[in-house]
């Protein structure tokens, strides 16, 4: 079974570059323009790993994360973040949260693919 | 494996360039001086060098740096091949085949005695003075962790860091259970276990932080460096050589798809999904056929279910061709063990291979790798003479052995032919009367006396050699083969040689079979088996009781009531049937209730559980949701013979 992934992120254009780099290495790939709508996903699938921005209108991925960690179903679900401040304060936050590694902005596909395989293990 | 991974794509490649410099570099043990063929193996380590490092295999691309260096000397006539050169490089070949499926940690002691081995061979080829080889030093780190409890229910799989710290090296892991809680206290998703690791090989400090590069700042670990003491490198060199040859190339099947002009890789797992399918197909068509042949199916339901048998006919045997690969895989392996077999015995041996684009289901290659490993062990050891042996009876000097196979019917038959000294029919007697395998002075026909080499422990050879001898093998050969339906026809003139034939069915996922009713349970048996079917009168079955034989054509044919060995406890109908089936030269009848029809059967294996209950082969699902069992034909008339022998022994 291919991995499905769950990308969410309010730029189109990091999006479309992620979709990429992911649907290249064989994931199947699901996008969400902002938290409220990746919480919806979410709930309706489950996704093997998500990758959240954590800046985004309507809900952030700190919230989007918190919300998905009191769902019992997405419990043990590899979350992780993009962050462009490699301040450790986000990180910490953003690890309290429930998420489970980051990866830091601009990044080129094989660190994204790197870390994919890391935390899904194929 | 994800179809897109470019590594996985290059480990393919990698596999496929390997097996080149393989069969030129055996094929230039038989030809030293061949120009085109040295430069075959060393345009094969080119590029591999190549594209190792493009794919960030940085240890293949130097190791196999090295190896071309070394290999080009030759190339450029500074140092002449020799046949200790071409062995070094066949070992340097496993060796890169080991770092081109792992990432090619914790293999650098081995890859350096290698080279150290090659430049001694290169420079004793060119007559240069012999560098002497350093010790390799055994490095590494002791961990020891615990993660955060509510690590694991945010997404971290222990088990995944642990694979990856395997993936850095050798690793040694122990679980650390003390801090976990009492059961009532126990909260399922938080992680109590830590683990001590002792990774063993050259890894950096670095490494290590980078698996635990998301947890690092909450768990506890510590780390400590494990110091250097030195090692003896004496058996690392053959080690890798040892295991090719030995372990079945995982690859094999694959590869050969690449030869025939173009053609689609296809993960094997993706075939054998849509194998699924297709006998799920099959399931529910004969659901579709019962309800349209049945009493209101009307005309045009009829024809459709007609027309949906035909293309899902057409469909399985398309699949059916699709999971066929040439036996050519399968006897391209056979050319190393030869190769290494002769160096090891010290005997001059040649292979001649026949009928390698006969083509056999993919799942029977694999499983007959191993068999065939043994048979043509035990043919090059036991059975090929030393050289002056062979000279003094007038024999060439090199011993043959020749791999054929050919298609019969529905069987494969696959055969080992070596033109040894035979096998011994007084020593194969001596040992059964000591084993107690036959009384002394019984009469046994010649093939029972020769199927005996496949009883448990039974082995003749006088010396146990590092080959063959010790009395296993033999019956594992037996026992794979028949797990696969197949049979071994062994014969054997004493002086010339033995032939071993092993006769294995095309296929094993589908079979045609004999739907039959035993009381009220449905039985299968393989068509392949089924001779013929007759009914057994009421006379008969009356004037035969007591001693279950009737008479067909003037011969005794012995049967088994199913019914009774089944214990079904339901009265005969009045018209038994009796299914009359093969197996290898002998006839026996089976005692049915009634004959179904034909059914082509899914097999489906049965549980764990059941795995020992020998007399069925298999489930499968019938029309109407039902299950019937695949009798195992074989196993049931063993079965026969032990209850007969039982009720005679107490009556």
């Amino acid at each position: 079974m291919t991995a499905s992934i769950l990308t969410v992120d309010d730029s189109p254009s990091l999006r479309m570059a992620i979709k990429i780099a992911l649907t290249g290495a064989g994931y199947s790939v699901t996008e969400a323009g902002d938290g409220v709508e990746g919480l919806a996903k979410a709930k309706g699938t489950k996704f093997d790993l998500i990758i959240t921005d954590l800046n985004m209108p309507n809900m952030d991925g700190l919230t989007m994360i918190r919300e998905l960690r009191k769902d019992p179903a997405q419990c043990g679900t590899p979350i992780l973040f993009l962050t462009t401040e490699s301040d450790d304060a986000m990180k910490q936050q953003a690890k309290a949260a429930g998420a489970t590694g980051w990866l830091v902005k601009p990044f080129v596909p094989e660190q994204l693919l790197k870390v994919s395989r890391k935390v899904l293990g194929r | 494996m994800s179809g897109g991974d470019p590594i996985a794509a290059f480990r393919v490649e990698a596999g496929d360039l390997l097996d080149q410099v393989e069969q030129g570099l055996l094929d230039l043990t038989h030809r030293l001086e061949d120009r085109d063929l040295i430069d075959a193996v060393f345009r094969g380590l080119h590029t591999l060098k190549g594209s190792g490092a493009m794919f960030g295999f940085d240890a293949l691309a130097s190791f196999t740096h090295h190896c071309e260096t070394a290999f080009d000397r030759v190339r450029k006539g500074l140092a002449p091949a020799t046949q200790g050169l071409v062995a070094v490089i066949l070992s340097a070949k496993d060796h890169m085949r080991a770092l081109v499926d792992g990432d090619g940690t914790g293999l650098e002691a081995a890859g350096a005695t290698i080279l150290e081995a090659l430049q001694r061979e290169v420079d004793a080829a060119a007559g240069a003075p012999v560098a002497a080889p350093s010790a390799p030093v055994r490095k590494g780190w002791r961990l020891s962790f615990f993660l955060p409890p509510e690590s694991m229910a945010n997404g971290t799989n222990p088990l995944m860091l642990l694979d990856e710290l395997r993936d850095l090296g050798e690793c040694t892991i122990v679980a650390r259970t003390e801090k976990v809680p009492a059961l009532a206290d126990l909260n399922p998703v938080e992680c109590h276990v830590g683990w001590d690791v002792e990774l063993i090989g050259d890894i950096s400090r670095d490494d290590i932080d980078d698996v635990f590069l998301f947890v690092m700042d909450d768990m506890e670990l510590t780390v400590e460096e494990i110091g250097g003491a030195p090692e003896a490198p004496a058996e690392v060199v053959d080690a890798p050589a040892a295991a090719a040859a030995a372990a079945p190339d995982a690859a094999g099947p694959a590869r050969a798809a690449a030869k025939t002009g173009e053609s689609v890789r296809v993960p094997a797992e993706r075939l054998d999904e849509l194998m699924d399918r297709v006998g799920e197909l099959v399931i529910v068509h004969s659901r579709l056929s019962q309800l349209a042949n049945g009493s209101g199916g009307d005309m045009v339901l009829r024809s459709i279910s007609e027309e949906i048998e035909r293309l899902v006919s057409e469909l399985r045997d398309t699949m059916m061709v699709l999971r066929m690969v040439p036996v050519a895989t399968l006897f391209g392996r056979f050319r190393r063990l030869i190769h290494d077999l002769a160096r090891e015995t010290g005997k001059a041996i040649e292979l001649s291979t026949e009928g390698e684009t006969t083509e056999v289901d993919k799942t029977v290659i694999e499983r007959l790798a191993d068999p065939m490993v043994h048979l043509i062990r035990n043919a090059c050891d036991h059975g090929l003479e030393p050289e002056d042996e062979r000279v003094a009876a007038g024999k060439p000097a090199t011993g043959h052995v020749r791999l054929s196979a050919h298609q019969a019917g529905g069987e494969v038959l696959i055969t080992i032919q070596d033109d040894g000294r035979g096998i011994n029919r007084e020593r194969v007697r001596a040992k059964a009367e000591s084993q107690g395998l036959i009384q002394p002075g019984q009469q046994v026909s010649d093939s029972e006396l020769l199927q005996m080499i496949f009883h448990p422990g039974f082995s003749t050879a006088a010396a146990v050699t590092n080959l063959s001898g010790r009395g296993v093998g033999m019956d594992v050969v037996k026992r794979t083969i028949e797990s696969l339906r197949g049979a071994i026809d062994i014969t054997s003139t004493p002086g010339e040689g033995s032939t071993v034939v092993l006769r294995i069915p095309l296929t094993l996922a589908i079979i045609d079979g004999l739907l039959v009713r035993v009381g009220e349970g449905r039985y299968v048996i393989p068509l392949a088996a089924v001779e013929e079917c007759l009914e057994l009168s009421l006379e008969e079955d009356l004037r035969s009781r007591g001693r279950s034989f009737i008479t067909l054509r003037d011969r005794l044919v012995p049967f088994l009531r199913l019914r009774e060995m089944f214990e079904t406890g339901t009265k005969p109908d009045p018209h038994q049937k009796i299914v009359v089936i093969a197996t290898g030269a002998e006839r026996v009848g089976l005692v049915v209730d009634q004959i179904i029809g034909s059914h082509q059967t899914v097999i489906k294996s049965m549980s764990p559980l059941h795995q020992d209950v020998a007399t069925f082969a298999g489930a499968t699902i019938l029309g109407d949701g039902g299950v019937a069992l695949i009798l195992d034909v074989v196993q049931l008339v063993l079965a026969g013979q032990h209850q007969e022998e039982r009720l005679r022994a107490v009556g």
